[in-house]
């Protein structure tokens, strides 16, 4: 049974959760604790499945599986690589681990948030679709497949984000769909042309093939352009405000991942399909993009009252970290010594950064929802002395705001000084912007915790009380995982980050896995 | 509508939905499948919506359709779960001689039925979600302007 | 190498976009989107398609010489994907037409 689940790790972490959103409807049928029994069950059978991909590619160095074949490692019948591919190695399972880790917190924690609420049934079902999406995004090896689970994140999303159906979360809903069917439609042309050209669709095997030509660098602009828009960096960051801030306060944490699962397939595309193509103008672009996130994230930030859509800028903002990690190491890439001496500890601090922010800023939104929930409104100005009822959430939320400003001993300042230090190395001046803005996101959340925790407690808030415990209890976990990140980040670096970002450097290990 | 558009509806119906069964059950042969087929049923669905209207006890119905879209996912699904003593989604069926199992010879040939795997049933199975799914999308967004809101 | 097909994607993909930067009515913004979908549905099948050959039927090809079947099936996965997008982003148009008694995305604004 074991070898089992070993062998078809990727296919059960994609297909369990689908199949597990179809039956909902009809489990739900037992009644309403079979129903999120049933949820919970199915995405920690997911996670297992994460884990052991996990352990898979750290043990094997990348593995592929065949869908269809008579052997899983048997994608190439005829000489190249014609079927679809699941292709998994240790950046791909460190992102579904952090995706399904974030499923099971959000999914305990809409229990209760959205308890009473109607057709929950399709909530929990379009939840796991959501998984799906994000678990077969990371593990595809296939540039139409990615094309078909993008499009499988986005529908379930636009789904979630107008859940409340009301007339703003409608037009958020719609906003986030026009946005990302054009970005999907991009892929798919620049799928289409890579495929004119080399009559392939694998990603190892296309990466292989590539000439570089001028249709390619197309393919790579729409590509590049989709995926950038898909983790709502600065200059397409439209949609995020508004379907962060019009989403169910879970789903917004969960949308952190979902952008994420964009980000992982920016440096797929980057460092592996087009690895072999001079890496600096990609890697400056990169960091173009991630500066411009970074501050102008931050900055919008600081002007918004509605506490959601605040945080949203906020993920912007902190996107733009990641960017900057990973940008430097593609910038720097052709260069052996400049990689070794700070390239690799950039990308090392960016992808350390994807987990820290997923845990912070899906903690962040999840206190943002216990807020909503208590306090009944999301504007800030009619928020005070929320400490006085709330004091698990108050503490939670310290926590989660220490963390995304970078205050040691929180996991943000872990992942932020690796990067501050090796792209000073780089270059002084984008290091230099990245603490300002660190400065800035700071006296932006001691803004929202002067506003909302303290002052006097209003009366009606004050009748209000705590958020019970089904709702704090996932905060802890994410909580507890910070601080443990914060105190043990070598730890962490050598479990999961290093394999990661030397599975993204090895091109070659990439290809050869299916050819 | 008149009772020309009724009458008229009322007998396409039939016809319809069997052309919709065999684009499905042809799908591992010609062009169709479990898609085209199921969406040709649904418009039948449609045109019957057209013909005759929508009443408030027809809310009952996208129930049923949407009971039914889950039931045809999870076959599909299913099926693939199959395969998993090779790999997920093998077509184990292909080539043993039992249901759709016949191996055909290398060439033209005249289409035979039975050949596919699992891939008919496949087809089936996404036929009957297509059909239900796309017939309980055009009954929500027809009967909601007729629901009261909250 | 520009021939009819390409002038019609580049076509189409224009005046979908077009339509979904210019127009403030969400019905046409979704219609602008699908006539993206079909550009660059009919950039694929044209991608696929061999000069002389037949439709890649086994049963009823009478030479060997047959267009590509792997665009034909990206581009129905397509079409089935945007059937599911236009879905949803009409019902979305509905919602926010029960709103707002419009369905021009500025009127929101003059509302509020």
């Amino acid at each position: 049974m074991a070898v089992l689940f070993y062998q078809h790790s990727a296919a059960f972490a994609v297909a369990v959760p689908l199949a597990a959103a179809f039956a909902v409807p009809l489990v739900a049928k037992l009644g309403k604790a079979a129903r999120n029994a049933f949820v919970v069950l199915a995405v920690v059978f997911t996670q297992i499945m994460s884990w052991l991909m996990f352990q898979r590619s750290s043990a094997e160095g990348g593995f592929i599986y065949t869908l269809g074949a008579s052997v899983p490692s048997l994608a190439s019948p005829a000489g190249f690589p014609v079927r679809i591919v699941l292709h998994i190695d240790a950046l791909s399972a460190f992102m579904a681990v952090i995706s399904t880790t974030l499923a099971f917190v959000v999914s305990v924690y809409s229990f209760r948030y959205m308890k009473g609420r109607k057709s929950l049934d399709k909530y929990f079902a379009l939840l796991l679709v959501m998984t799906a999406g994000m678990t077969g995004l990371v593990t595809t090896g296939d540039l139409f497949n990615m094309f078909v689970f993008l499009e499988l994140l986005s529908v379930s999303s636009a789904g979630m984000i107008g859940y409340y159906g009301k007339g703003e979360s409608a037009e958020a809903a719609f906003k986030y769909m026009t946005v990302s069917s054009i970005g999907a439609l991009m892929v798919l042309f620049a799928a289409g042309m890579l495929y004119s050209q080399y009559n392939l669709l694998n990603i190892a095997g296309l990466a292989d093939a590539i000439q570089f030509s001028f249709i390619d660098r197309i393919a790579l602009v729409l590509l590049f352009a989709a995926f950038a828009l898909k983790c709502g960096a600065v200059p397409m960051h439209m949609w995020v405000s508004d379907s962060y801030g019009e989403a169910p306060a879970p789903v917004s944490a969960f949308l952190v991942v979902a952008s994420q699962a964009g980000l992982y397939a920016l440096f797929r595309i980057a460092f592996t399909l087009f690895g072999g193509l001079s890496a600096a103008v990609m890697g400056w672009g990169m960091i173009t993009l991630g500066m411009l996130s970074m501050f102008i994230g931050v900055t919008m930030a600081m002007f918004q009252k509605d506490i959601k859509r605040l945080m949203a800028y906020h993920a912007v903002s902190q996107t733009g970290y990641m960017l900057l990690g990973i940008g430097v190491g593609l910038a720097v890439l052709s260069s052996p010594v400049a990689l070794e001496t700070f390239g690799i500890s950039a990308m090392e601090g960016g992808l350390f950064h994807v987990i820290n922010h997923a845990l912070y800023k899906g903690l962040l939104f999840l206190t943002a929802g216990a807020v909503i929930y208590r306090a009944g409104t999301r504007n800030l100005n009619n928020m005070s002395g929320l400490a006085h009822s709330m004091p698990v959430t108050t503490v939670l939320f310290i926590i989660g705001a220490l963390s995304i400003a970078g205050l040691p001993p929180f996991n943000g300042f872990a992942s932020k000084i690796v990067i501050y230090e090796s792209v000073f190395m780089f270059n002084p001046l984008l290091s230099v912007i990245a603490m300002l803005v660190s400065i800035l996101t700071l006296a932006s959340f001691v803004k929202v915790f002067y506003s909302a925790f303290t002052g006097p407690a209003d009366r009606s808030i004050k009748k209000a009380g705590e958020v019970p415990a089904v709702m704090w209890i996932p905060m802890g976990i994410l909580a507890v995982l910070i601080i443990a990140f914060g105190l043990a980040p070598d730890t962490v670096m050598n479990l999961f980050v290093r394999p990661a970002v030397h599975a993204l450097l090895n091109q070659a290990g990439y290809i050869g896995g299916v050819i | 509508m008149s009772a020309i558009v009724k009458t008229v509806s009322a007998f396409m119906t039939v016809p319809m939905m069997i052309f919709g069964l065999y684009v499905i059950l042809h799908g591992h042969l010609t062009p169709g499948g479990g898609f085209p087929g199921g969406a040709v049923m649904a418009t039948a669905v449609a045109m019957l919506i057209a013909a005759f209207g929508l009443s408030q006890s027809d809310a009952r119905k996208k129930d049923a359709f949407s009971l039914f879209e889950s039931i045809g996912l999870l076959a599909f699904i299913a099926m693939a779960f199959v395969g998993l003593q090779s790999t997920f989604f093998a077509n184990v069926l292909a080539g043993h001689g039992w249901i759709f199992g016949s191996s055909v010879s290398y060439g033209p040939n005249p289409g035979y039925l039975e050949t596919g795997g699992v891939i008919p049933i496949m087809n089936f199975a996404v036929g009957i979600e297509v059909f239900a799914a796309l017939s309980a999308v055009m009954l929500a967004i027809m009967l909601h302007r007729r629901e009261k809101h909250d | 190498m520009i021939d009819a097909q390409m002038l019609a994607v580049v076509a189409l993909v224009t005046l979908g976009l077009s339509a979904v930067v210019f127009r403030k009515n969400m019905i046409k913004i979704v219609m602008g989107i699908s006539v993206i979908g079909s550009g660059v549905n009919l950039f694929l099948v044209s991608m696929g398609y061999r000069e002389g050959s037949t439709a890649p039927i086994f049963t009823a090809s009478r030479n060997a010489w047959m267009s590509l079947p792997t665009p034909q099936a990206l581009t129905l996965t397509s079409i089935v994907i945007s059937l599911a997008v236009t879905a949803l982003m009409l019902s979305f148009a509905v919602l926010f037409y029960e709103k707002y008694g419009s369905i021009d995305t500025t009127k929101r604004r003059l509302k509020q």
